[in-house]
């Protein structure tokens, strides 16, 4: 898949709508409007962005707790993720389920999730399911390194590859599993490393470079639909802001984050586009307009939309 | 009717190959089912009729079979996966508590799970203390799960089709003193519904509950009451989670007296309960004696032929227990 000036400039927006996104839960959250937790995706937009634009609507992905940014990549609706975090009623869960659960199955999001690594092995599920129906469709897994040391990571990877399943892996390396650095927890430097042990191919990729990451998935995606089954993807990049609510940040300096933030993968693919003429001032801004409306109206929308009902309270236990 | 007879095993073979025919969703997974036939062997002869797609051998990974179960139940398929023993199914614990059960609930009614997990709990094989357990109290105490336990080849047959339909993810125990144990089938298809007990044997002297294998002891332990003159109703609720209340309920009504007997240790069991959904009831009055639990101890399970059997309820205990009750 080639694209073409128009895709560029889609992924650019998609990009800065999950920045825009995230600083207004960051706010929300400041404020206490969010009530309960939140893990802002700010820094590591162009994994989720580059990744989904690789893959088709049919496609799968399975999303962790951080997982605004693969919600709006896949293709979410704003105002209902916005309701869900307000815990509204028109919220994509009803309200049930909050910022770690948010899911739409019938566009191919299974779902952000609460355990790290608890989304891995349901990813080798839907994997079964494309397998077992032919659909020639593709799962994106996406979790973070602390992940990469659940006991499930290794269940599931080994799963995947002795059967062919058609599931990218990718780990989103942002050095941090909330203190813990990933010289802390790994022996190795390289934690795609890891893939060779289960005879599946393993590639490292800069997580700040939109198109880098696009194209390894790709790779990887035409890979599993061909039936040649899994690869390991790991992208190194960073989280900008704390763990979630509240983190003191004791772990790291604020210079490392300040170099961290000269490498930004919004202003980076920014410059990348204006420099070949794909963008120019006014069409930027006009961008950066569009996104700050549509956050708007998603917050409109949710502000005004009803909490659930009490009545709800013991509804959907079991399904019907 | 005509009927055939077979066993609990052959009862639960049966229920799969005609779940497989009947709706190509449906696959089974598991650690050493395919060419083994699973290690009690309910699977055995599957995986030339149905091949290996359909009958897949897993790698020695509890936490993807019951993860993977879920995923794909998520996407489309209705698969019935096999936990070896029911003390692994700890290992897959996440995804059965934190997800399976949780998904339909969290994700707003939006979405379902239609899996099944089967697993062999109980003692009696001089298998020791952790290939013994029987852990479905644990299960039951998860709101999302449904769990089955079926004491017959009849139960097997018709609960394994339901479970395999219904769309929620459910825990069908079977026990491994059941496995051959003989009985009538319909030769025709049947189901037997989720939610709804049995009545066993019909009696008025005082109603028994019994789980699992515990029916089979009941049953034999009323034969040698009733040539004491003692008359004892006995109940199997089949299903735990959605449980038949009502039926013990009218029971209790009608006999004045209750028993409830299961192999899972005491404290905490899903005897307790059953004791306090009687409690809370119009049955209450009706009691003439307070409500006994006689259940396994609270203990590991032994491996000493004669520990392990002291450790859960036998036909005597229960004979023992009855008398008491009524004498
Ligand atoms: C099984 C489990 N253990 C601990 C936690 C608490 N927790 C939530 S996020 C997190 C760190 C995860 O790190 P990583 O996977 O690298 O993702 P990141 O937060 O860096 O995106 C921890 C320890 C959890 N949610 N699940």
């Amino acid at each position: 898949m080639i694209l073409d000036k128009n895709d560029l400039v889609q992924i650019y927006k998609q990009m800065l709508t999950i920045r825009r996104f995230e600083e207004k839960v960051a706010e929300f959250l400041a404020q206490g409007t969010i009530h309960g937790t939140g893990h802002l995706y700010i820094g590591e937009e162009a994994i989720a962005v580059g990744a989904c634009r690789a893959i088709k609507d049919e496609d799968y992905i399975t999303s962790t707790h951080r997982g605004h940014g693969h919600c709006i990549a896949k293709g979410a609706d704003l105002n209902k993720m916005m309701s869900e975090l307000l815990g509204k009623e028109t919220g994509y869960c009803r309200g049930k389920g909050g910022s770690m659960h948010i899911a739409d199955v019938e566009t191919g999001n299974l779902g952000a999730n609460g355990v790290v690594g608890g989304g891995i092995p349901i990813a080798c599920g839907a994997g079964i399911t494309i397998k077992m129906k032919k659909l020639k469709r593709v799962v994106l897994c996406f979790f973070g390194d602390g992940a990469v040391n659940q006991g499930v990571f290794h269940e599931s990877l080994n799963l995947a590859s002795v059967w062919d399943l058609p599931v990218v892996f990718i780990c989103e390396n942002n050095l941090y599993a909330m203190s813990t650095a990933t010289k802390i927890a790994f022996k190795i430097k390289d934690l795609s490393l890891r893939a060779a042990s289960y005879g599946m191919p393993g590639v490292k990729v800069d997580g700040n470079d939109v198109l880098k990451i696009y194209e390894e998935v790709i790779k990887a995606a035409s890979r599993a639909r061909d039936g040649r089954g899994s690869t390991f993807i790991v992208c190194d990049s960073y989280r900008w802001k704390g763990h979630s609510r509240s983190d003191a940040e004791r772990y790291r300096t604020k210079k490392e984050v300040m170099e961290w933030k000269k490498r930004c993968p919004i202003e980076r693919f920014k410059k990348y586009l204006l420099d070949r003429g794909y963008l120019n001032r006014e069409v930027a801004e006009q961008i950066e307009g569009e996104v700050n409306l549509s956050i708007q109206e998603a917050v409109d929308f949710a502000q005004k939309s009803p909490f659930p009902s009490l009545k709800t309270l013991e509804q959907d236990v079991y399904a019907s | 009717m005509p009927t055939v007879e077979l066993t609990y095993r052959e009862a639960l073979r049966r229920a799969l190959r005609e779940e497989m025919v009947r709706d190509e969703n449906v696959y089974m997974m598991g650690e050493d089912i395919a060419i083994y036939g699973g290690a009690f062997g309910v699977s055995l002869g599957l995986l030339e009729e149905f091949g290996q797609e359909r009958i897949k051998d897993t790698p020695l990974s509890e936490s993807v079979i019951v993860g993977a179960a879920l995923g794909s139940a998520l996407t489309g398929m209705r698969p019935v996966a096999e936990i070896m023993f029911m003390d692994f199914i700890t290992i897959g614990m996440d995804q059965l508590i934190n997800q399976a059960a949780k998904i339909h609930y969290m994700y707003g009614g939006k979405a379902c799970v239609p899996m099944v997990l089967r697993t062999p709990g109980g003692s009696g094989t001089g298998a020791a203390a952790q290939h013994s357990q029987s852990l479905e109290g644990l299960l039951c105490h998860i709101p999302g799960l449904k769990v089955v336990m079926p004491s017959s080849p009849y139960d097997a047959l018709g609960l394994l089709k339901s479970s395999i339909r219904d769309n929620n993810p459910v825990v069908f125990v079977e026990h491994k003193l059941l496995y051959s144990q003989k009985g009538l089938v319909p030769e025709k298809e049947y189901l037997v519904p989720l939610g709804k007990s049995e009545v066993k044997r019909e009696g008025t002297d005082l109603t028994l509950v019994a789980l699992s294998v515990m029916v089979v002891r009941a049953l034999k332990a009323a034969d040698k009451l009733a040539q004491e003159g003692i008359s004892v109703e006995i109940i199997d609720p089949r299903t735990l989670v959605p449980l038949d209340s009502e039926a013990i309920i009218n029971s209790v009504k009608k006999t004045h007296r209750l028993l409830i007997v299961h192999e899972a240790c005491k404290r905490g069991g899903f005897g307790a309960e059953i004791l306090s959904q009687i409690e809370e009831s119009d049955a209450f009055d009706y009691l003439d004696v307070p409500i006994r639990r006689l259940a396994g101890s609270d203990i590991p399970i032994p491996y000493s032929p004669g520990l392990e059997k002291g450790a859960v309820p036998q036909e005597d205990d229960i004979v023992e227990a009855v008398r008491e009750l009524v004498g």
